[in-house]
């Protein structure tokens, strides 16, 4: 529970894990466990979950912030990073899914090629390799979401709705999140696409298991998703 | 007969609704809507009294009857009303969103922790 050596190194101090939490108390302290062997400081934005998901993160050992009630995941997201930024020696900040379909290898490589200098963002993609395996309908659809994103924000990326990235603080500063739905994903992009920010992608394993099947984004929810985006 | 009575009561109904709307709160911003709103009630109240000035309208705007023109102005007004309340909605989304984020993020408490989780009591950071 305690992996000292870990918080002994100076630099893991300068990087905020941001996980977005609703309803996964089942996985919830696994995910933050796991984050906490490369990261020392994870917050968990607890948004209004009904069952005992903030306890058992803190539990885990993440600083808990809890909305009084459902916001959504965009306004989860920017709880969180304006949580980072109250820290004056952020210098980093990654995003990390509360439902375990994340890699923390894949994380641990995007946080250093933040730090190597590459670029001011790095996007999580599960499309640069074969490791993820998404059905035919999902696929499609966020190869759909991808199109229409790069076509309105001035970015070239190969999956847009990854929750997975990594952002340094200038850029942080800059972002504000006001799509309290799924729309966030795209909000994001096209706010550092707006921006002269420098980005990579990195490629990343998404896990699809039972779980995160049952809690990911169903297909109906991209129509709304788009509904969002143009009554912007 | 039968029409003047019909007449009376949608006046009625229309100077109540009228009276109701203009004792909302007030600002600057609400004027142009109460402005707007008297203009709407004495137009409802004409075109009780005299239909057929629906007609003519619509002959104007080169539409068949003034029931078809009256119908056409109604789904107008309606998209408009759809699309200003979401957007109003939204505006009041925003707002308590901040709201609930400010009292969300006052009751955590600072990110350098000062208590709570045991680990990082152990661990005063170097830089602060």
């Amino acid at each position: 529970m305690t992996p000292k050596d870990v918080n002994d190194t100076e630099e893991v101090h300068d990087t905020w894990v941001v996980i977005p939490l609703y309803n996964e108390e089942q996985v919830i302290g696994d995910v933050v466990t796991q984050v906490r062997t490369a990261f020392a400081q994870v917050v968990c934005v607890d948004d209004g979950s009904a069952d005992r998901s903030a306890e058992v993160a803190a539990t885990a050992g993440a600083r808990v912030v809890r909305h009084p009630f459902n916001l959504g995941q965009g306004a989860a997201l920017q709880t969180g990073f304006e949580f980072a930024l109250a820290d004056p020696s952020m210098k980093y900040v990654l995003t990390f899914d509360g439902d375990g379909q994340h890699q923390i290898a894949d994380a641990v490589g995007m946080v250093a090629r933040l730090r190597g200098g590459e670029a001011d963002v790095v996007f999580g993609s599960r499309f640069l390799d074969e490791r993820s395996k998404p059905g035919f309908a999902k696929r499609m659809v966020l190869r759909a979401a991808v199109g229409y994103t790069n076509m309105t924000t001035h970015t070239r990326l190969t999956d847009a709705h990854n929750g997975l990235r990594a952002i340094r603080r200038p850029v942080l500063e800059q972002i504000e999140i006001t799509q309290n739905r799924m729309a966030h994903a795209s909000e994001l992009v096209a706010q550092i696409g707006a921006s002269d920010a420098s980005y990579v992608e990195h490629p990343v394993h998404i896990v699809y298991n039972d779980y995160t099947k049952a809690k990911g984004q169903s297909l109906w929810n991209s129509v709304n998703i788009l509904a969002d985006l143009i009554l912007r | 007969m039968k029409i003047v009575l019909i007449q009376l009561l949608l006046i009625v109904v229309v100077i109540i609704t009228a009276v109701r709307l203009l004792r909302g709160r007030g600002a600057r911003t609400q004027a142009a809507r109460r402005l707007g709103l008297m203009l709407f009630a004495a137009l409802a109240v004409w075109s009780i009294l005299f239909p057929s000035v629906w007609n003519q309208i619509a002959r104007m705007v080169g539409v068949g009857r003034g029931t078809d023109m009256v119908l056409y102005a109604l789904v107008v007004a309606f998209l408009s009303f759809t699309l200003t309340t979401y957007l109003r909605f939204r505006e009041f989304e925003n707002r308590y969103t901040k709201l609930a984020r400010r009292l969300a993020l006052d009751e955590a408490g600072p990110p350098q922790p000062t208590a709570g989780v045991p680990r990082q009591q152990e661990q005063p950071y170097a830089g602060s």
